[in-house]
């Protein structure tokens, strides 16, 4: 549960001297280029465990918020059949929270604390989700655009170098990559559906386009905590390199669905080998980012809102744990 | 009025079973989003599937018994609110957190023995689809009582909170035991399920959880009944079916 205290945070031992801090790093370092995972219980800078848990909060507070939007659409699902495959999905992103949570908290960071710091504005998530998801096309183009560049993500931090974050990502990227097929699937009946249909599918796609192209964070020389994070290979590839890899692999895509996708510049270049592109909106994201997106403080107030109705559930569930320890003990 | 025939029947039990599983499994779903904790709406959300699975198998049974061409969605998107009849208990909203585990462990320890008998039907058919929901409504049935303990047993607020919810709710649980003129039919061939000689071990079931939890059993209060007999519902269904088949009504006729 959100409250649990168990975790406990490492134990303080004294502060090595300058000289075996040195070498501390020194092995450290040679084991992220030997390709060795970091497991919990060795050595690590502290610089390089905060990036990880503020890395990883943020990854499994996107995966928790962005429960909201796709949680809108259930009870409107047009078919049994896509309402029991929108709730799987939405209940592994769920089962994602919770992994990556407890994958941050051998870090020494507890759940709580991350809850606390998400509720309070502190941490942060994917800027994605304070888009509304406002038709049914949208459970689709979810699937689609936003599971779709998160895998672009994920399968580069799967080869990362902390154990326990690749390994969630393993499992992580299996799932996501089911989600998006089925929302290329959802999509994919659309676009042979009826004129409504295709139209809604068309919007749907204008509205997730630049934002999906957002996702992947500013561009290489505006992203300040890139190069340590490439040497400790808690980051293998660029934003604008993985932005890229995901358009090319998307155009193609979005021939097949008949859509048209809103960037006049989107064309493909034979020298380079790759699709160029126009200017992203970085006002539009540094608005989104810096919370005043269309549902920042929805999506904050949500998740506080359920927290807090929830306290007196969470204190009967402490009482009653501890009556059982006493009776226990007795 | 014309006499019920046994395919009319049939198509009318199943559906009315399956309208159980939709209907509760919609308000579980309700939850998204919403718990007191991650692992709790995750539980939540698996208890919705299997509802909604339920359903959808039941709904595909009633469908090719009827052979009018229809499939699980026409019933579930394309009937009115009299059409549905599930019990009221299943379509009260959600309340908090207690309100819904009260309501979660009735329907549960009643689905239990419920599908246990209709894994004994003489319907191959609805043999097998009991057979199958009988461990998944075992599972419901576990995790709402553990959390029945735990806000009886829990903190004062809690204890009164949850007593409070079981009270309100208990005037839902007469109609779990009404029997239909379609199940009366279907009971003579060894189809339906007597849930009339259900009351005894569901008494018993919910009575010894109540005294884990620390909980009153309430006074039989005067049933509210009509929604299972008649399709006379809550305040509340018009507002389930709205959002439920808004896009088949609005979209008529479109493949998803």
């Amino acid at each position: 549960m959100y409250g649990d205290t168990s975790i406990q945070k490492p134990i303080k031992i004294a502060e090595p001297t300058s000289e075996e801090q040195a070498r501390l790093e020194e092995i450290f370092q040679q084991k992220i280029d030997d390709n060795i995972k970091i497991e919990p219980q060795e050595w690590m800078p502290a610089a390089y465990r905060k990036t990880l848990v503020r890395q990883m909060s943020q990854h499994a507070h996107s995966e928790v918020i962005g429960m909201q939007p796709e949680g809108n659409w259930i009870t409107r699902a047009p078919s049994l059949r896509r309402k029991v495959i929108l709730l799987a999905k939405i209940q592994d992103e769920g089962g994602h929270g919770l992994y990556i949570y407890s994958a941050a908290e051998t870090l020494g960071t507890s759940r709580a604390e991350m809850i606390n710091q998400l509720q309070t504005g502190k941490a942060k998530y994917s800027s994605i989700f304070n888009y509304p998801a406002l038709s049914w096309a949208d459970m689709g183009t979810i699937g689609w655009l936003v599971d779709g560049a998160a895998i672009t993500n994920q399968v580069a931090l799967s080869k990362g170098s902390y154990g326990p974050y690749c390994r969630a990502m393993i499992k992580i990227c299996k799932e996501e990559s089911f989600h998006q097929r089925q929302g290329y699937e959802l999509l994919l009946t659309l676009s042979r559906g009826t004129d409504a249909q295709k139209e809604m599918l068309q919007e749907s796609v204008n509205r997730f386009w630049w934002p999906s192209l957002m996702m992947f964070g500013p561009n290489d020389a505006d992203s300040p905590h890139s190069a340590q994070s490439m040497k400790w290979k808690i980051k293998k590839k660029s934003n604008d390199q993985l932005r890229q890899e995901f358009i090319d692999a998307t155009v193609p895509q979005a021939e097949f669905l008949g859509i048209t996708l809103p960037d006049p510049d989107l064309k493909w270049n034979e020298e380079r080998g790759h699709y160029d592109y126009g200017q992203i909106d970085w006002e539009e994201f540094g608005h989104v980012i810096n919370g005043n997106g269309p549902c920042n403080k929805q999506r904050v107030a949500t998740h506080l809102k359920a927290h807090e109705d929830g306290a007196w559930v969470r204190e009967a569930a402490a009482a009653y744990a501890e009556k059982q320890q006493n009776k226990n003990v007795a | 009025m014309t006499e019920l025939s046994k395919k009319d029947a049939l198509v009318q039990y199943a559906a009315q079973i399956g309208d159980n599983g939709l209907i509760i499994g919609h308000r579980m779903s309700e939850w998204c989003f919403r718990a007191p904790a991650l692992e709790m709406e995750i539980a939540l959300m698996n208890c919705a599937l299997d509802l909604i699975g339920q359903a959808r198998e039941l709904y595909t049974y009633a469908a090719v018994t009827q052979d009018e061409g229809k499939s699980e969605d026409d019933f579930a998107y394309l009937r009115d609110e009299q059409d549905f009849r599930n019990l009221l208990l299943t379509e009260v909203p959600n309340g908090d957190w207690g309100d819904t585990i009260v309501r979660l462990f009735l329907m549960s320890a009643y689905n239990k023995l419920f599908y246990t008998a209709l894994a004994n039907s003489k319907d191959a058919q609805l043999a097998a689809i009991g057979a199958k929901s009988i461990k998944e409504v075992i599972y419901h049935q576990r995790f709402s009582s553990e959390w029945l303990i735990r806000l009886g047993d829990g903190t004062p607020e809690s204890h009164d909170r949850v007593q409070k919810s079981l009270d309100t709710l208990w005037a839902y649980t007469g109609e779990l035991f009404t029997m239909t003129d379609a199940e009366t039919l279907l009971l003579a061939d060894g189809i339906a399920v007597d849930v009339t000689a259900l009351k005894a071990d569901w008494d018993q079931v919910v009575s010894d959880v109540l005294t884990q939890a620390t909980l009153t059993v309430p006074a039989d209060l005067w049933p509210q009944l009509g929604s299972k007999a008649e399709g006379r519902h809550t305040e509340h269904f018009g507002f389930i079916i709205t959002d439920m088949q808004f896009m088949q009504r609005r979209y008529p006729g479109c493949e998803w």
